[in-house]
């Protein structure tokens, strides 16, 4: 089947090395740019100092128009934040959030994004008051649908139906691939038993969750099994996660702009234990998604008590396995090692 | 996330009235100072009080009340900010430096606290 899906990465995944400063923007981009994932996704409040509350300066917005040019990337999506707890005690008012949206279309536009990314908690009515302004500069703004939401729960439906009122094309969404926990998460597993988690327990909720019962019937069942503290915070994950189905995003396919590829683990052999990519691209095939794939590796802090993590290794072993199942004949290597 | 990483190895020094270190705000994205609710430093494991905490970062100082309406600076991803505390000093030697930061995080059900401790070091 052809396709004009495309690969990207969010410089999410370096997170932990950009936290330490082992990783530069520079780096980030150029490693990217060599695994051929050319589309550049950002928290923009991550990756600029000051974003928003002191601003950027031009200086630093012209680095990074000069970085993607150097590497031939593209710019897809600023992830933006609407710290509507801005105030202690009161939530932002209703007409400030709208001004804080826009203020992060300007950035969005400023960076040369197509996309800007809503978090999945703000109100459908915030986005459709600034889609026109999104409209008038040419974004689109994405509202994430997250675990524990997904296309069929009613929060993620009134944002549906409210920018299907809107009438606006400014308005979508970005699926991460997340919410298609098909297994428990082998690094998820392995923190926990760390952590004390009795192995009859941990094997326990494992099985429960690929039965697919209810998270309070096995959180009840973890308490009669006697287990406490980690064994409890094992089994309140599954209040978190859940395992829907990739094919749920066909009906929203033209308001699906980008997709984050989420993924905890990647296996030397290019396997992501818990989230069925095999699945999830033949979906995105079937639907006709032509926007990028943007690789988020969140394993980071699964493992970071017991090893030191190696986003990059995570990325390229991800990005061969997108490669492989978007049928394209190289495979994605990196070109020189990253600066420590 | 991070956690480990809060306080920044070997970066205890003596100040007038107390001590300061290196800390890091474990998370993925900086914050806008009115939203770190609470820091907490103790040493040899007893917390010192809340208004013997002082924070800075770029030249600016505040405590940890003139943070909460804080709306024109930040705690950025990774930045190592100056932890004072004015607990009259320490002596020199190894010290267990415990540092907790409690933050409001708009999307999460839920108000984290995330620590650190760690045995730094002040030069005689």
């Amino acid at each position: 089947m052809t396709h004009s899906i495309k690969r990207g990465v969010s410089l999410y995944s370096y997170q932990n090395e950009t936290f330490q400063g082992k990783m530069s923007l520079e780096d980030c981009i150029r490693t990217s740019a060599h695994l051929g994932a050319r589309g550049i996704e950002i928290i923009g409040e991550q990756t600029f100092w000051g974003w928003p509350e002191c601003g950027v300066a031009q200086e630093d917005i012209d680095t990074w128009h000069r970085l993607i040019a150097k590497y031939d990337c593209t710019p897809v999506s600023h992830d933006f934040m609407v710290d509507y707890k801005r105030y202690k005690g009161r939530d932002m008012p209703f007409a400030e959030q709208v001004a804080s949206v826009k203020n992060d279309i300007d950035f969005g536009a400023r960076l040369g994004m197509k996309f800007i990314r809503a978090l999945v908690s703000i109100a459908p009515e915030v986005l459709v008051a600034a889609a026109p302004y999104a409209e008038e500069k040419g974004i689109k703004i994405l509202i994430e649908v997250h675990a524990p939401l997904h296309f069929d729960h009613p929060w993620i439906i009134r944002h549906a139906e409210a920018f299907e009122k809107s009438g606006s094309d400014a308005l979508g969404f970005l699926p991460d691939m997340g919410m298609f926990l098909f297994t428990y998460p082998p690094v998820f597993v392995e923190r926990f038993l760390r952590q004390g988690v009795p192995p009859h327990i941990a094997e326990y909720i494992v099985k429960a969750y690929e039965d697919r019962v209810l998270s309070e019937y096995v959180i009840l069942n973890v308490q009669q099994m006697g287990g406490t503290g980690p064994s409890l915070a094992m089994a309140e994950l599954l209040r978190h996660n859940g395992a829907f189905e990739p094919r749920r995003m066909l009906d929203h396919m033209h308001r699906i702009h980008n997709i984050h590829g989420k993924f905890y683990q990647m296996t030397e052999d290019y396997v992501e234990p818990s989230i069925p990519y095999d699945e999830i691209v033949r979906v995105l095939k079937q639907g006709g998604y032509d926007g990028y794939i943007c690789s988020e590796y969140e394993g980071n802090r699964w493992i970071e008590d017991a090893e030191e993590p190696d986003s990059v290794e995570q990325v390229r072993r991800q990005q061969v396995m997108l490669a492989r199942l978007l049928g394209e004949a190289g495979v994605p290597a990196l070109q020189t090692p990253v600066a420590a | 996330m991070m956690d480990n990483k809060m306080i920044v190895e070997g970066s205890l020094q003596g100040v007038e009235g107390g001590f300061s270190f290196l800390g890091r705000l474990p998370y993925y994205r900086g914050l806008g100072l009115s939203m770190i609710e609470d820091i907490q430093v103790s040493v040899e494991g007893e917390a010192l009080p809340r208004e013997a905490i002082r924070f800075a970062v770029r030249g600016k100082t505040y405590t940890l009340d003139e943070m909460e309406t804080c709306y024109d600076n930040r705690w950025n991803f990774g930045e190592k900010a100056t932890i004072i505390a004015l607990n009259g000093g320490l002596s020199a030697g190894e010290h267990a430096i415990g540092f907790a930061v409690r933050y409001r995080v708009s999307y999460l059900p839920f108000v984290p606290t995330t620590k650190d401790t760690k045995n730094l070091a002040l030069a005689a």
